[in-house]
C-alpha cells in the first residue's frame, strides 16, 4: 500500500479521466461514460492499494485486478501506463491496429491486464478463481474485480457469488459501478436490480455502501475491507455517476459508448483541468 | 482384443487424472456436481487439496477455471459433452482460448452413449463447435488405454484442451503400452484399397469392418484420429495419396466434426473421395446406443458397404 494523500488521489483521479477523454478522442471510438464513473476506484487501487511491480506483470505475489465491465478499459490503460507498465504515449494508440490496447482488454496483448475481458458477465468467476489460487497456495494477495450495475443482470454473476462465499474468499474486493445506466437505458427500466448489497448479503458477502465518486469514501471502503479478513467476499456498492467530471455526459445514456467530437472534445478536458485541486 | 470386458472411456480419465495429480499439485479436478458420473470421485477421495466443485454452475465453473489457470493451475473442467461444450461455448472462446489458458475442459456422455438419456444429453455438436474456436484443441479416444494416454498427454501439454468420453462402456482396442500423440493419428493397420479414418467410440467399428473386408479382399488401412484439432493432416495426405478413397467415422454430426476436417484436406488438394458416415444432421431419442448408430447408419455393415462401392 502507498503513502498517497486524499487530495492527491483526486488530483490522479482527474488526470485519468482526462486520459480517459484524451483515448477515446484520438480514436474516436470507445466507452466514455462508464469509465469515468469507475475512476475513483480504478486510481485508489492502482495509486494507492495494488501491490504490483509493473516491470514484472506476471509476478505471482501481485494483486489482480479483473475489469469486468471491460469496455471501460480507457481507464484502465490509463493507470496500468501512469504507473509504468508501458509509455503513456502509446495510450494514442488505443483501439488502433497493431495496438496493446485493444477495444477490450486483452491479457494477452497487454502488460498489467490478468485477464482478458469484454464479453460481459465473466470478470468475477475468473476473479475467484484468482482469488482461490490465492487461498490454494497461502499467498496474501487480493484480487480486484469491477463490474457494471447494468452487468450484475447476468446469471453467470450470481453463480461465482456463490463460490466466492463457499470458498471463503475475503480475498477477493468487489466493486459494482452504480451508474444506474445502460445501453438502452436506465437500469430501473431495462431490467431493475433491486438492492445489489442486499442480493450480495444473502450470497453471503459483505457489502459497503459508499458514494463511489468520493474518494475519501472509496479508500476508507476499501481499507475496511483488508481490516475484515473473516472468511467473507467484500462488495463495494458505489453509488456512481456515468459520465462523472464532465458535464454534458453525466447521467446521459448516449455517452456510453460515444467518441466526443472536437468541441465536446476541448470542453470536456477544459472542465476536467478545472477540478484539479491546487 | 475382444475377449476384454468392455470399460467407458470416463473410467480410463478418471484413474489416469488421479495419476497426473499425484505427480503435479497443479493438476486440479472442477467438477459442476456430475462427478461421481464423470468418475471424479477417486480424485476427490485422494487429492482432497486440488478438488473443486462448484456447483450446477457451468459457465462460473469455466470462469474460475480461466482464474486459477492465470495462477498457474491446471484445472480440469468435468462435466457432460453436451453442456462442456454448448452451454459454455463463449466462456471458453472468451476466458480459455482468446486467453490461451491451460484449462481442460474434460467431458463424458460424448456422441450417442448418453443413449437413454435421449436427446438433451447426447452430444452431437460438441467437437464440430469447438474445433471452430482458435487456441483450442479437440481429442477423443477410442479406447480404455488410449483414453488413459491422452489424458495424461493432455495433462503434461499446455493449452486449452477439450476431451471427450464414452459413458457407456466400450471394447478395448489398445493395450496399456501404445503410445498416443495429441495430433497424430493412430494407425492400426495399413491398407491399400481403401481408408477407414475413424474416432472415439466408432474405432471399433473400423477395426471390425476392415477384418470383413479383409476376407472379401478388399485392404483396410484404419486409423484412430483421435485428434481432429489439430488434424494429422500428414496422415490424411497420405491416405488420400496412396488409396485415394476414405470413409470417415464419427459417432457426431457429420458436419463439422472429423468427417469435415478430413474433407477439408482432400478438397485443398482437389483430389480423393471421402465418404462421410456419422449422425445425420438430426437429434437423437431415448433409445439402445446401438440402436442410435445404426438409425444414423454408423454399423459395421455400412462402413463395409460404403467401402465396397468405392472400388
Amino acid at each position: 500500500m502507498k503513502d498517497i494523500s486524499i487530495k492527491e488521489l483526486q488530483n490522479k483521479t482527474t488526470e485519468m479521466r482526462m486520459k480517459v477523454i484524451d483515448m477515446i478522442y484520438k480514436a474516436q471510438s470507445g466507452h466514455p461514460g462508464g469509465a469515468l464513473s469507475a475512476a475513483e476506484f480504478m486510481t485508489a487501487c492502482y495509486f494507492k492499494f495494488m501491490n504490483i511491480d509493473p516491470k514484472n506483470p506476471r509476478w505471482e505475489d501481485r494483486d489482480r485486478m479483473v475489469l469486468s465491465k471491460g469496455h471501460v478499459c480507457p481507464i484502465q490503460y490509463a493507470c496500468l501506463a501512469s504507473v509504468g507498465y508501458f509509455p503513456v504515449e502509446e495510450l494514442d494508440t488505443l483501439r488502433k491496429e497493431g495496438s496493446k490496447l485493444q477495444g477490450h482488454p486483452s491479457m494477452i496483448k497487454c502488460p498489467g491486464i490478468d485477464i482478458s475481458t469484454g464479453s460481459l458477465g465473466q470478470g468475477l468467476a475468473c476473479a475467484v478463481g484468482m482469488a482461490l489460487a490465492g487461498k490454494m497456495d497461502k499467498k496474501d494477495y487480493k484480487v480486484f474485480c469491477v463490474i457494471g450495475d447494468g452487468e450484475a443482470q447476468e446469471g453467470e454473476i450470481w453463480e461465482a457469488a456463490n463460490t466466492a462465499h463457499k470458498y471463503k474468499l475475503d480475498n477477493l474486493i468487489a466493486f459494482i459501478d452504480v451508474n444506474n445506466l445502460q445501453l438502452d437505458g436506465t437500469t430501473d427500466e431495462v431490467m431493475p436490480n433491486g438492492d445489489l448489497g442486499e442480493k450480495f448479503k444473502a450470497f453471503g458477502w459483505d457489502p459497503i455502501y459508499l458514494d463511489g465518486n468520493d474518494m475519501e469514501q472509496v479508500v476508507a471502503a476499501i481499507d475496511k475491507c483488508y481490516a475484515e479478513m473473516n472468511g467473507n467476499p467484500k462488495v463495494l456498492i458505489g453509488s456512481t455517476v456515468k459520465g462523472k467530471g464532465v458535464s454534458f455526459m453525466e447521467n446521459q445514456c448516449g455517452w456510453h459508448g460515444v467518441a466526443p467530437n472536437t468541441e465536446q472534445y476541448e470542453q470536456a478536458m477544459e472542465e476536467l483541468k478545472a477540478q484539479m485541486i491546487g | 482384443m475382444s475377449e476384454l470386458k468392455k470399460i467407458a472411456t470416463r473410467q480410463g480419465f478418471g484413474e489416469e487424472i488421479v495419476e497426473l495429480g499425484k505427480e503435479n499439485p497443479d493438476i486440479l479436478v472442477l467438477d459442476i456436481d456430475i462427478g461421481k458420473s464423470c468418475k471424479t470421485t477417486a480424485f476427490k477421495k485422494e487429492l482432497p487439496d486440488q478438488y473443486l466443485n462448484v456447483g450446477i454452475a457451468e459457465q462460473n465453473g469455466a470462469g474460475v477455471a480461466a482464474g486459477l489457470a492465470t495462477c498457474g493451475k491446471i484445472p480440469f473442467v468435468v462435466t457432460y459433452a453436451a453442456f462442456g461444450s454448448m452451454r459454455i461455448c463463449e466462456m471458453i472462446r472468451q476466458e480459455i482460448c482468446y486467453t490461451n489458458l491451460n484449462v481442460k475442459i474434460a467431458c463424458s456422455h460424448g456422441g450417442f452413449t448418453p443413449a437413454n438419456d435421449g436427446a438433451s444429453h447426447q452430444a452431437i455438436e460438441d467437437m464440430g463447435i469447438l474445433r471452430t474456436i482458435p487456441n483450442m484443441t479437440v481429442i477423443m479416444p477410442a479406447d480404455y488405454n488410449s483414453a488413459r494416454k491422452l489424458v495424461r498427454e493432455a495433462g503434461e501439454n499446455y493449452g486449452p484442451m477439450y476431451l471427450r468420453f464414452t459413458r457407456d462402456a466400450v471394447e478395448q482396442i489398445y493395450g496399456p503400452d501404445v503410445e498416443f500423440k495429441i495430433g497424430k493419428a493412430h494407425q492400426i493397420q495399413d491398407g491399400k484399397d481403401i481408408a477407414l479414418i475413424a474416432n472415439g467410440d466408432t474405432v471399433i467399428l473400423a477395426i471390425k469392418a476392415a477384418k470383413i473386408l479383409a476376407e472379401e479382399g478388399i485392404s483396410a488401412r484404419v486409423l484412430d484420429m483421435h485428434t481432429i484439432k489439430p488434424l494429422d493432416v500428414e496422415a490424411v495426405t497420405a491416405c488420400i495419396n496412396d488409396i485415394g478413397k476414405i470413409i470417415t467415422i464419427e459417432d457426431h454430426n457429420i458436419l463439422n466434426g472429423l468427417g469435415s476436417a478430413v474433407c477439408e484436406v482432400a478438397a485443398e488438394m482437389g483430389k480423393g473421395i471421402v465418404k462421410r458416415i456419422g449422425v445425420q444432421d438430426k437429434f437423437g431419442e431415448s433409445a439402445p446406443y446401438e440402436r442410435l448408430l445404426a438409425m444414423n447408419g454408423i454399423t459395421v455393415e455400412n462402413i463395409v458397404e460404403t467401402a465396397k462401392k468405392l472400388q
